[in-house]
């Protein structure tokens, strides 16, 4: 457990030297996320006073894109995938199996670190922007709900980091698995709700989304917090993440053991 | 008038020869090109499908129709497509360029450097891209039982040069920072955010500082938006093409100033 902690402190000292980086990026994500705010704000223009869509007034649609960008912030993968791929094709993995280390919990370990350093870049222009629309920010309605949403935050981001895992791990067989990240992560942009709530979507569609993992990376924890997804729902919800996770632990788990037959350690 | 159109000719070789070269540097990886331009497609048909959920719920924003909107992304496609095509791999190099100080090399050559920097890979898949969204928009065009005209066809690709312009020389600018601090691989990301704005309908913004510095500033409301109203029959009247032009001029003033400023900073890595 030491080992791995030490992993996490360099992990931080690394990420530490990109935090102006960080604080530009999360800067930069919020121009076309006012572009959307805005959409929003003359769609519901069009429509009389409290107006509902999908289920969601104007301040509780803001607020959903608002959560969905703090969520985003604490649980994205940012160069993780690309390092595991390029771990993995210059050879550099080769050390991890000769030391006592799992390489698995030694990306997490990193992963977990990097997040907590862009996280707290992040928060600077993003609570500027939350208090600019304050008006239209929705808070918790209890202890228990934001507690429930915090714990699905950081479910969802075990299950994000699973995902990139296992699709960065098709390095073990393709030469360049930039595109395979890009398909990955167009579907996960439009099925885990970045784009819109999925409550917007047609009934039958959403039914079908809510079954693929996407869902439970950002719509589902940012639907606990908004009060949006309660009672049965939500304890059907907390199930679907952990049994994702579970599968997609399971699933790196043997991607990486089938993958190190066909390892031939270029370089190394 | 003799002399410049031999430099014409001169330039139009060497671009011919770049392309040549890219295509065959492409074709050693012909899946990967195909992904690509999977990879693509894929994030076009996300931005329709976004459009199509959002006019499931009203039949109006802003005053823009269904079919309106989807040829104001149809075009934004063609547009970003073009300039992916011809630019955004080159000007993203520009810092690894300077990085490594393979920057000396071409200056070295008999060529003007700007132009080397800017157009030496080709991407020749994009082309189906922006054929992909050519496509949209004239399915869009025929939904709305629109037929423009043949000057609205020549405004168009006027427009859509102007686009490219400001496209190319905002990027281009960004990526001059390089010459201050190296390493700038952020400011590709940095611009694909603005990309991302460039598709709405510029009538969703109020009035204020927001549509004012991506109108005046960063005219990203102007370079798809001023074509599909083109397109749409939405321009009051031809003067409405006016800003989109005049910010094309000053945006490429801009970028070749800082350019050369740029230039008067550039110690060479290498040596």
């Amino acid at each position: 457990m030491g080992k791995y902690l030490h992993v996490f402190g360099l992990g931080i000292q690394n990420t530490l030297v990109y935090r102006v980086n960080f604080l530009f990026r999360a800067a930069f994500g919020l121009i076309p996320l006012a572009g959307t705010l805005f959409l929003w704000k003359s769609i519901y223009a069009g429509k009389e006073p409290g107006a509902i869509l999908g289920g969601y007034t104007l301040a509780q649609m803001i607020s959903y894109y608002l959560l969905v960008t703090l969520v985003d912030a604490v649980t994205a993968v940012a160069e993780d995938d690309w390092q595991i791929a390029a771990d993995i094709k210059d050879g550099q993995v080769s050390q991890f199996l000769l030391k006592p280390m799992d390489y698995l919990t030694y990306r997490l370990c990193l992963y977990g670190s990097g997040r907590a350093v862009y996280t707290t870049m992040a928060l600077i222009p993003v609570s500027v922007f939350i208090v600019f629309q304050r008006e239209n920010f929705v808070l918790p309605s209890d202890a228990a709900t934001l507690s429930l949403a915090l714990a699905s935050i950081v479910m969802a981001g075990i299950l994000q980091f699973f995902i990139a895992y296992t699709v960065a791990l098709l390095a073990f067989w393709v030469l360049d698995v930039s595109t395979f990240i890009f398909i990955q992560f167009a579907f996960e942009y439009i099925a885990s709700g970045h784009l819109f709530p999925l409550d917007i979507l047609p009934a039958a569609l959403q039914k079908v989304v809510l079954l693929t993992p996407y869902p439970y990376l950002l719509y589902f924890p940012v639907g606990v917090y908004l009060g949006q997804i309660h009672g049965e729902a939500l304890w059907r919800g907390i199930g679907m993440q952990a049994g994702w996770i579970l599968m997609a632990y399971l699933g790196a788990r043997w991607m990486w053991s089938r993958g190190l037959r066909t390892y031939t350690a270029v370089g190394g | 008038m003799k002399a410049a159109f031999a430099t014409v000719r001169r330039y139009a070789g060497i671009y011919a020869a770049l392309i040549r070269y890219s295509l065959i540097h492409e074709m050693q990886f012909k899946a990967n090109f195909l992904l690509w331009i999977l990879v693509e497609g894929l994030w076009f048909g996300l931005q329709i499908a976004f459009m199509t959920v959002l006019y499931g719920h009203t039949d109006s924003i802003a005053g823009w129709s269904r079919w309106e909107v989807v040829l104001l992304v149809g075009c934004n496609q063609f547009i970003q497509q073009l300039f992916h095509m011809l630019f955004v791999t080159n000007l993203s190099n520009l810092s690894e360029l300077i990085r490594k100080g393979t920057l000396d090399l071409l200056f070295l050559q008999p060529v003007n450097t700007r132009f080397l920097i800017s157009v030496r890979k080709f991407e020749i898949g994009n082309i189906a891209n922006a054929l992909m969204g050519l496509a949209v928009v004239g399915y869009a065009l025929a939904k709305l039982h629109r037929v423009p005209s043949a000057a609205q066809w020549m405004g168009f690709v006027v427009v859509c040069v102007a686009g490219l312009a400001i496209h190319y020389s905002l990027m281009f600018l960004l990526a001059c920072i390089a010459f201050w601090t190296v390493r700038a691989q952020g400011i590709v990301w940095g611009y694909y955010n603005l990309f991302n704005i460039a598709r709405l309908p510029a009538d969703a913004f109020p009035r204020g500082a927001y549509r004012a510095v991506f109108t005046w500033v960063l005219p990203m409301l102007l370079v798809s938006n001023v074509p599909a109203k083109l397109l749409a029959d939405r321009l009051g009247s031809p003067w409405e093409l006016m800003p989109l032009i005049g910010m094309a001029v000053v945006c490429f003033g801009a970028s070749e100033l800082f350019w050369r400023l740029s230039l008067r900073h550039y110690t060479s890595a290498s040596s």
